[in-house]
């Protein structure tokens, strides 16, 4: 069952007016432009026991998605296809409002709008993630953790399930005939992908629209709209969410502002795997260098203590 | 049950749809409202196969007490999919998807209810699906606002939703399940139809920004026929009592 | 400006959404019409009325939702210690007050309120308080009021209650003329009959779901007379309000 909300986070209505005033002047409360999403800071591989994960840090919005790949049965419409399960959990850490216990309503929409705008477009190559076909295929399990809520869950949910899969790596399994090993301290190989895609929420507040909601912002929204954007420019899926209405005109406005910011959201994600990519293995040059210093080194005192 | 090997083609070489349709073709749509005793509105609603009972209880007191609002009469939704609704018996647990679409129908309904004017008190619609052939959740959601009209509450104006989608490349009206299961697209739109409001807009599937444009317009225009047997229906019930002589 | 424009004919049947009238007007029915700049929007399945300069929408379905003032019909639904629950038919149960009720102060410790007012009990009252903040009370503090010892009940649309009483009561004042049967319209639409006789009762009861199911079609007050007369003949009822030698109990 469904219920109008009665324990939203609830501001001071002087302050919800100012929000309103500002917003319908073209400006926002922290002082960033309609169309300027919060400061976006993504760390990969941050869960060492995953497959594939990331932290993100959207404004004080906080978000970790974990991926990891187990093996399975595959559904049997698609025999010949791994299967993606989407959960999310909003941990009571994140909200005064956030209860422990099964998952609400927001957050079932949440992973299920995520689950759509990757599933459509195939955006993971579940062909290549079958072992034995008809019979034991990887299952990619994505769980999105909310830890901190400040304001649209969805888009940073989407943007770390994102850098997720990108770092993802497909652990090493043996088949032989019915049998597999499954070794995860080594990998074959990058999760395989065919897709980019990012959500991109806007938000309407008479007749002026904004991107990238906080948490105050969101109380005083008429509306959302959520656009799933891929990075062939395709709109991979939509979800209006919240009570008010929309006309098609705002709707086709929306649209193509979330093909534009899920462009920009979609290369932040590129780059900040480029950086990390190349920061460990920078680091991992380094450590590799020192061990092999230590090692000439021990050799070094052994070849000494050999010539004494 | 067909499975996914052996994907029907979807649009003919005549250019009709699998089940003889053209593309921007409604199935034969029914309605009926009053058709529940004890329910202060309801309404089945039928697209195609498609068949959906809703029901209104309200205003009336919340229960528990504390869910009210001070300000406002809260709605509470309940889309279920009944055990023999689908091909393969479906638990009568509430699903993720039921959970889901529960909250889209109450927010698809939440802009054209005059909550205001009753503080604390409830509405209460519960949508059962009784058959499932595609586009369950937009057939609800015409049977609740006809369901609504039919209690007597203040409404600004009927909601009426109908799913478009792509298949084979091409854009359609109304898709049942098979379109839905094969397609490329689907799309599920409400609108209030005389004030032009969009209440509910979902996509589960692939489109270009063009191809969603021309959807969005077929979704409307098929909503203004929905919209108008709607109407009609609401007007019969009582254009058809006749004075008993 | 000044231009008025009505978009429905007098007394259509019109559905929520649906434009009434364009330009200034005076809403009588504030709950059933809304407003859009100067456009005026039927809320409500009902008909639509208007005038030059005013908008009545009587909705054809609906619930009865208090406000102070109201008479209604109630239906004990639970004793308190010092008050009992009524069910008026409203979104929330009122509640009646032994203090109001009884006249006096009550002892708690030493009487039973069932005593009194028991479940299923019927009385008459008044709604004095009902607001947003508190649901509604009841007093049965006036001329009539209080419990129901006989005659009998029954129930139609709420919304129907202001055709069953007509304009300046002409369809009461019909229904209790033609019958000689002192008839209450709560307007919980209870309706509260008390006859000389069972047929009497009967034919009330048959005129006023005649009323119930065709309120929307006009002429109903002449109807109505005619219907009353034939059911009199039926019964051989005829000339007299009393009926005494055909008594059938």
């Amino acid at each position: 069952m469904s219920i109008t909300p009665s324990s939203d986070y609830i501001i001071p209505k002087l302050k919800a007016e100012t929000i309103v005033s500002l917003i319908k002047k073209g400006v926002r409360a922290s002082g960033r432009g309609l169309e300027d999403f919060r400061e976006l800071g993504i760390v990969t591989n941050y869960i060492p026991n995953a497959d594939g994960s990331a932290f993100v840090k959207l404004g004080n919005t906080q978000v970790i998605a974990g991926v990891k790949l187990e093996l399975g049965t595959p559904y049997p419409d698609t025999p010949n296809e791994g299967a993606i399960v989407v959960s999310a959990e909003f941990v009571p850490t994140a909200s005064p409002l956030f209860e422990p216990g099964p998952p609400d309503e927001n957050a079932i929409e949440l992973a299920r709008v995520i689950d759509r705008s990757l599933r459509e477009i195939k955006a993971i190559d579940l062909g290549k993630l079958v072992l034995i076909p008809g019979k034991r295929v990887w299952v990619v399990w994505i769980d999105i953790y909310v830890l901190d809520h400040d304001g649209n869950l969805i888009d940073a949910s989407s943007i770390a399930t994102l850098a997720a899969l990108l770092t993802a790596r497909v652990p090493k399994a043996e088949v032989e005939g019915e049998e597999i090993r499954v070794d995860k301290s080594e990998y074959t190989g990058p999760l395989p992908m065919n897709r980019k895609v990012v959500t991109v929420t806007i938000g309407k507040i008479d007749k002026i629209m904004l991107v990238d909601p906080d948490i105050e912002e969101e109380t005083v929204l008429d509306t959302k709209l959520v656009i799933a954007v891929s990075d062939d420019e395709r709109i991979a899926g939509l979800q209006k969410s919240g009570m008010g209405a929309l006309d098609k005109n705002e709707v086709l406005k929306m649209t193509e502002l979330a093909m534009k910011k899920g462009k920009e959201i979609i290369e932040v994600v590129e780059k900040s795997i480029e950086t990390s990519t190349r920061e460990a293995s920078a680091e991992q040059a380094t450590r590799k260098l020192r061990e092999d210093s230590e090692d000439t080194g021990m050799k070094g005192e052994n070849e000494e203590e050999t010539s004494q | 049950m067909v499975s996914k090997e052996e994907k029907p083609k979807l649009i003919r070489d005549d250019g009709l749809r699998h089940d003889g349709r053209r593309p921007d073709e409604l199935r034969p749509i029914k309605m009926q409202v009053g058709v529940l005793k004890n329910a202060n509105g309801s309404a089945l609603v039928e697209y195609g196969k498609t068949r959906v009972l809703a029901a209104v209880y309200g205003p009336r007191e919340p229960q528990p007490k504390h869910i009210s609002l001070p300000y406002r009469a809260i709605l509470r939704c309940r889309y279920h999919m009944a055990p023999f609704s689908t091909h393969e018996r479906k638990s009568p647990a509430p699903t993720r998807r039921e959970i889901e679409l529960s909250k889209v129908i109450r927010e698809a309904l939440e802009p054209i209810v005059i909550s205001e004017m009753f503080p604390r008190a409830s509405i209460d619609i519960y949508i059962e699906v009784l058959n499932a052939d595609g586009g369950t959740r937009t057939t609800s959601i015409t049977a609740a606002s006809l369901a609504l009209a039919d209690a007597g509450i203040p409404v600004r104006d009927l909601v009426t939703g109908v799913a478009v989608g792509k298949v084979d490349g091409v854009i359609v009206l109304d898709i049942d399940e098979v379109e839905d299961m094969y397609g490329e697209a689907d799309m599920p739109v409400a609108a209030a139809p005389s004030l032009g409001k969009i209440t509910l807009l979902q996509l589960n599937g692939v489109l270009t920004p063009g191809e969603f444009e021309e959807a969005l317009d077929l979704a409307m225009r098929g909503i203004q026929e929905i919209y108008k047997i709607q109407r009609e229906v609401l007007k019969t019930k009582y254009l058809k009592v006749k004075v008993e002589e | 400006m000044g231009r008025k424009k009505a978009q429905s004919e007098n007394r259509e049947l019109v559905i929520p959404g649906q434009l009434i009238a364009e330009g200034e007007f005076k809403v009588a029915t504030p709950n059933y019409i809304y407003r859009v700049g100067n456009r005026y929007y039927s809320a409500v399945v009902g008909l639509a009325e208007v005038t030059e300069d005013s908008l009545t929408v009587i909705p054809l379905e609906g619930f009865y939702y208090p406000s102070p003032g109201d008479v209604v019909i109630g239906v004990i639904r639970n004793v308190g210690i010092t008050s009992w629950e009524v069910d008026i038919r409203a979104p929330f149960p009122a509640t009646l007050y032994a203090a109001d009720f009884l006249g006096r102060p009550i002892n708690p410790a030493k009487e039973d309120l069932s005593d009194y007012l028991n479940i299923g009990d019927v009385v008459l009252a008044k709604v004095e308080v009902f607001d947003r903040t508190r649901d509604p009370i009841l007093t049965t503090k006036g001329k009539g009021l209080g419990k129901v010892t006989k005659g009998s009940v029954i129930e139609i649309s709420p919304v129907k209650v202001p055709r069953v009483i007509g304009k300046k009561g002409s369809m009461h004042q019909t229904l209790e003329s033609e019958t000689g049967c002192k008839i209450t319209v709560a307007k919980n639409g209870r309706i509260l009959i008390e006859c000389p006789n069972k047929q009497l009762e009967e034919i009330v009861v048959l005129a006023v779901r005649k009323i119930e199911r065709e309120a929307h079609i006009p002429g109903l007050t002449d109807r109505i007379k005619e219907f009353i007369l034939k059911e009199k003949v039926r019964r051989g009822l005829l000339g007299g309000e009393q009926g005494g030698e055909t008594e059938a109990d």
